[in-house]
């Protein structure tokens, strides 16, 4: 690798994290590569139908649209609850919930669509935040591990909604699972004749703009990074720190709520999960390719949906089954989280780059 | 003499990676069979010298004999096998197990090949027990022994393993005096049986007590070892003081005003259960330093949180401009303009992972702000910029990571932001602990301008040139008390202040309520 | 309300709790071991059903379903030390690695189940065969109680006996001393000159080994073949046992049994009145329920010491 003679230490420390990614992804798709070529003998027809897949045509590059607006708010999601140094997994359980709650009030709240779609979303933010709210509390009065308590909440949570949804929402003479159909109108709107692309990409984008803000430019935001980041400092710095955890927690599940809501009256007519969509993980794994930042994560969420429909559109050309997207995900992450992963080349490199610019300066 | 020398080093240098030198050219020697001290201040070099001893760390250049063959201690494993046993300050104990486990752990008797032989681990370790006349329970856990038995246990721990050599690191310092006796009377005993001590201690009276000869350190080098006997305490507490007084601060008499925060009878129990508060009271006036010497572990550090709220007396108060503080909070004490520059700046100065500029306002964030809610970037930029050139912060831009710095330019950060116009009352614990010449100067002159606007200023330090160069009032804290007041720092002397300090001296109650 | 009881206290309800519980207890053994090293592993449910899987195809294209429980058990060690490696050796976070491993074993599963069946939800045309199950001689005759004990998987007696394995392995050999040690001060290991990565690669090997048995138990026991996410949670609910049962061997078994009992229940009960998905809810509330009671004892005494420290 060849390193410009004037490179400064810094410059050199942000190419060699997108190298690192580059690196990354390079590494998870070969080894999967061949994991494919064991079980096709058209591997690279197959990977090429991965990368190209969701360009073949406009409705299969706005599913990779419709699939980023979940996934992006269940990043955002994890993401403020992440900065405050929680791992709490219970946005799952929050999009969950937001999800029922905006679909019951989607079914029998009266009133003009725009409200109630409003009133939706904010009901479902509240109930988010609630479920968010329940590991956070037991964290900071008990101490007990938020990441137990929110796995095994996540259940309870999908159990109970199920029971709310079977008592207030089902339809009886539906052939499957489902609840009553939703009103006239309370959907969010297509945004692009024959695809399935909803209003919710603009809500989406806002709330990645909101978040954003909150997190870089207002003062909770501020407390929020510091707490995280040494929670004894923040202390000695006189800020409430179990204030801080707290409303993270809050704000992580309200967002969680809203996006389990855009979900559901922008993809769907009628209620009908009946197992836990994943999206809670899905938000760790997009953190860990975003680096935490809030303005990152619809690329990551990009890149994932991408690759996820990418490897539907493969699975339907070829006998491959699009799981394999499930090991390049993973291989992905481990590489990215892996603080071990090409550090010594790093050493040596920024060794080379600060003795090239003493060499530099010392010549002028 | 004629004792045999069993121990050698030769030489030894040590430097760490962040460029401080912490052993230069160490020599020194112990013979077997003796009790043999190693003194100096805070940052001589003891622990640096003990940990290359037990292969914790390696140096960079210098010979280590061993009865008489030169050798290479890599890991403390290799430490152990040539005979050398360490027992920490901090001790490593397994909590949730009995003493007899944490002393075979490692080296666990065995049964049918594959089962823990418990008659034996218990055998072996009440044996051992025994044969150094340790009196303890060795099937007791570890958790609800007391310190001066944990302490027992690491010492059995090293002589089960067959150490002939011990190092004892600040032994003392956690122990009761009847705990402390009780060591003694064992020291003396292993030490009959042939083994080897050394031990490091800032006590100088224990020392006198038990130890044969004493080495004395100080910056980082080997100043003199002589036999106990023949040197007295004063002796030695001058050789570890002893140095040129740089007074590069220059600083006008102080101009006392009002007294601003004022401690009664404060009373503080640590978790291990020691009084390391015991009664202290203080007033604070504004326009003065008062520092608060002592050699670390006297009950400062306490004092010091206390004073910023990190943590809460047991009993006693703490007024600050004639009110009573009912709550322990920093963010109370932060409300009424102190501001605090901790001893740990990695811990509770700094988040090391955020930018320079991020740094800089945790504790003022309200005051930086635009519509009540919005950062103030462009204020909060120019504060920052204002901040690293006033304290001359060596860095490459203020968006930089607070951990990219060196030791001395992250200490300016801290310093930056609690030196601020707002500050009344500063408490600084361990200014300039650890970093360079340059970085020292800079915020005790800092800190000398703050006097002068009129802001009070309680300097908490183990570093006596510091605390001669800076304060205008002492006061020195032994064993949780006040052990003396001095109005007037500049009528004293290193020497004088090394008395009270490792307790030589002491000032009737009379002479120390000066300060009240 | 009489069919409830009638359900609860029908040997048949009991005999399903054993059942259920089999891979709860061998998972939250599994658990057991790896936090007492200081290892958090929520990676135990992707060990699980990678075991699952690869247990399922070992019996079926090799020797039988011995052969596929010894390929799982391998598999589980194989997984594990994985995990290991990414977290210890790369240095990836504990919890992020084992997140991402789940990822890979819920998806790899599916891919490798269709590479090699052509079928994305389960094995079932895959005559894999099942691990036997035991009559035991005199207890099998003994009115009641042999209805409720005998004739059970081979693995859920495995089970019961892991219990006490892992029980004489932490606090009766050499090696479970270090353990515990890795875990709670590994200083104090390293003081002594062990090294701790290799305690702590060992516990892994040994969580696997117990994950392996437990995926076994799913595809070749509990049913006869692998469905998609099979263990839907089952290592989680292991892990929360743990934390439940302080990390101890009998109390994480008690943990578990206390689950499958809930679990066992929100079967027999769906036949009453009483909503299935209440009833299905419950272990998991109970599991909080028993943290937060757990934790609580726990600071209530450590406040406790602290006065009593104060009044001395």
């Amino acid at each position: 690798m060849k390193i410009k003679k004037r490179m400064t230490v810094e410059q050199f420390s942000a190419w060699f994290e997108v190298m690192r990614f580059a690196i990354a992804i390079f590494i998870a798709f070969a080894i999967s590569f061949i994991i494919m070529s064991f079980s096709t003998n058209t591997p690279l027809e197959a990977i090429g139908n991965l990368f190209v897949g969701p360009m073949t045509s406009i409705r299969r590059f706005s599913t990779v649209l419709e699939a980023l607006i979940p996934l992006t708010f269940a990043g955002l999601a994890v993401n403020v609850m992440f900065k405050a140094n929680q791992f709490n997994l219970a946005a799952e359980g929050a999009l969950f919930m937001g999800a029922l709650v905006a679909a019951i009030l989607a079914i029998y709240m009266p009133g003009p669509p725009v409200l109630v779609i409003i009133a939706c979303m904010i009901a479902a933010g509240i109930v988010g935040s609630l479920v968010c709210a329940i590991p956070g509390i037991l964290k900071v009065k008990w101490n007990c591990s938020e990441m137990v308590v929110s796995l095994m909440l996540n259940y309870v949570v999908l159990y109970f909604a199920t029971y709310i949804f079977n008592k207030v929402a089902r339809d009886p003479d539906s052939a499957y699972k489902a609840s009553y159909s939703f009103r006239e109108g309370v959907q969010l709107g297509n945004i692009i004749p024959k695809t399935r692309l909803h209003a919710g990409i603009f809500i989406v984008a806002v709330f990645v703009v909101l978040t954003y803000i909150f997190m870089f430019k207002t003062k909770w935001g501020y407390k929020l990074r510091v707490t995280g980041s040494n929670i004894h400092f923040a202390k000695c710095a006189g800020i409430s720190v179990a204030g801080v955890i707290m409303s993270s927690q809050l704000i992580g599940g309200f967002i969680a709520g809203v996006g389990g809501s855009t979900e559901m009256l922008g993809m769907y007519s009628r209620f009908q999960w009946s197992s836990l969509p994943g999206y809670g993980f899905d938000g760790v794994i997009l953190n860990i390719l975003a680096k935490e930042n809030p303005a990152y994560i619809p690329v990551a969420a990009f890149f994932v949906a991408y690759l996820r429909i990418g490897a539907d559109y493969m699975y339907k050309q070829s006998d491959v089954a699009s799981e394999i997207v499930a090991i390049i995900e993973g291989l992905v992450i481990i590489l990215v989280a892996a603080t071990a992963f090409l550090a010594k080349y790093r050493h040596k490199m920024t060794t080379k780059v600060s003795k090239n610019l003493l060499e530099a300066g010392g010549a002028k | 003499m004629n004792k045999k020398v069993i121990l050698k080093v030769e030489n030894i240098w040590k430097v760490y990676p962040n460029g401080i030198v912490a052993n230069k050219n160490i020599n020194f020697e112990v013979h077997e069979g003796e009790i043999h001290a190693l003194i100096g201040e805070n940052g001589a070099g003891k622990s640096t010298l003990m940990k290359i001893l037990f292969g914790i760390e390696n140096p960079e250049e210098g010979k280590i004999i061993l009865n008489g063959e030169e050798v290479k201690i890599e890991n403390s494993k290799k430490a152990i096998s040539l005979g050398i046993g360490m027992v920490h300050q901090h001790f490593m104990l397994v909590d949730s197990l009995t003493i007899a486990e944490n002393i075979v752990l490692g080296n666990e008797p065995k049964k049918f090949g594959m089962f823990m032989n418990k008659e034996e681990m218990q055998k072996r370790a009440a044996e051992c027990s025994e044969k150094y006349n340790f009196n303890i329970n060795v099937n007791e856990k570890i958790e609800n022994v007391s310190v001066g038995v944990k302490q027992k246990t690491e010492i059995l721990k090293a002589l089960v393993r067959g150490a002939k050599i011990l190092i004892l690191d600040e032994p003392t310092a956690v122990l009761t005096p009847q705990e402390t006796k009780e060591l003694f009377v064992e020291l003396n005993t292993l030490k009959k049986q042939g083994h080897t001590i050394i031990f490091i201690s800032h006590k100088l009276n224990e020392i006198m007590e038990i130890c044969d000869r004493v080495t004395i350190m100080r910056h980082g080098t080997t100043v003199e070892t002589s036999f106990v006997k023949d040197t007295s305490p004063q002796d030695i507490s001058n050789k570890m003081v002893g140095r040129e007084i740089v007074l590069t601060v220059e600083k006008k008499p102080a101009r006392r005003g009002d007294v601003c925060l004022e401690t009664e009878n404060l009373v503080y129990v640590n978790n291990i259960g020691k009084k390391s508060l015991d009664g202290v009271s203080i007033k604070l006036r504004k326009g003065e330093i008062l520092s608060v010497a002592g050699v670390e572990g006297n009950g400062q550090s306490e004092l010091a949180g206390i004073l910023t709220g990190m943590i809460k007396p047991l009993s006693g108060k703490v007024i600050i401009n004639e009110k009573l503080i009912e709550e322990y909070e920093p963010s109370v004490f932060r409300s009424n303009k102190l501001s605090y520059i901790p001893e740990d700046r990695m811990t509770n100065g700094c988040a090391a992972k955020l930018s320079i500029l991020d740094n800089m306002f945790a504790d003022k964030i309200d005051q930086f702000l635009y519509n009540y809610i919005f950062l103030d970037r462009k204020k909060m930029r120019e504060k920052a910029e204002h901040n690293v050139e006033d304290f001359n912060i060596l860095c490459g831009s203020i968006q930089h990571q607070v951990q990219m710095l060196s030791g001395g330019n992250i200490q300016k950060v801290v310093a930056s932001r609690e030196l601020t116009e707002e500050a009344e009352i500063i408490i600084a614990e361990q200014p300039t602990r650890g970093i360079d010449a340059g970085a020292s100067e800079l915020i005790r002159k800092k800190i000398v301008e703050f006097r002068d606007r009129g802001a009070a200023i309680l300097l908490v330090s183990a570093d006596l040139n510091e605390v001669l160069e800076l304060s205008d009032s002492t006061i020195v804290m032994h064993n949780g008390k006040v052990n003396a007041y001095f109005q007037d720092t500049s009528k004293l002397t290193e020497e004088e202040l090394g008395y009270y300090m490792l307790g030589v001296k002491k000032q009737t109650e009379e002479e120390v309520k000066g300060i009240l | 309300m009489e069919s409830m009881i009638q359900a609860v206290f029908s040997t048949t309800f009991l005999f399903s709790v054993i059942r259920v519980a089999t891979p709860l207890i061998l998972a939250s053994m599994g658990a057991v071991i790896t936090s007492n090293a200081g290892i958090t592993n929520i990676g135990i449910e992707g060990v699980m059903l990678t075991s699952a899987l690869t247990g399922v195809f070992a019996s079926a294209y090799g020797f039988g379903p011995w052969f596929g429980f010894v390929i799982a058990i391998i598999t589980g060690v194989v997984c594990s030390l994985a995990i290991g490696y990414a977290s210890m050796s790369l240095k990836a976070d504990s919890v992020l690695a084992c997140i991402a491993f789940n990822t890979m074993a819920v998806g790899g599963t599916v891919y490798f189940m269709y590479a090699i069946v052509k079928d994305k939800g389960t094995t079932i045309a895959l005559n894999s065969g099942k691990l036997p199950s035991i009559e035991i001689p005199i207890i099998k005759d003994i009115p009641i109680i042999g209805e409720i004990l005998s004739n059970h998987n081979v693995v859920s007696y495995i089970a019961f006996f892991m219990i006490i394995v892992v029980y004489v392995l932490l606090y009766k050999t050499p090696l479970g001393l270090r353990i515990r040690s890795a875990g709670k001060a590994p200083n104090a290991l390293s003081s002594v000159g062990v090294s701790l990565l290799k305690i702590r690669y060992i516990a892994l090997g040994i969580s696997g080994v117990l994950g392996g048995m437990a995926g076994a138990f799913m595809s070749m026991g509990y049913v006869t073949w692998f469905s998609k996410n099979m263990t839907a949670g089952r290592g989680f609910i292991a892990l929360a046992a743990d934390a439940m049962g302080n990390s101890t061997p009998i109390g994480a078994a008690l943990s578990s049994l206390l689950f499958a009992v809930a679990e066992a229940l929100s079967y027999s009960l769906q036949v009453t009145m009483i909503p299935p998905e209440l009833v299905q809810m419950l272990p998991y509330l109970v599991t909080i329920v028993g943290l937060v009671a757990y934790a609580a004892k726990r600071s209530k005494s450590e406040k406790k010491r602290k006065e009593k420290l104060a009044e001395e």
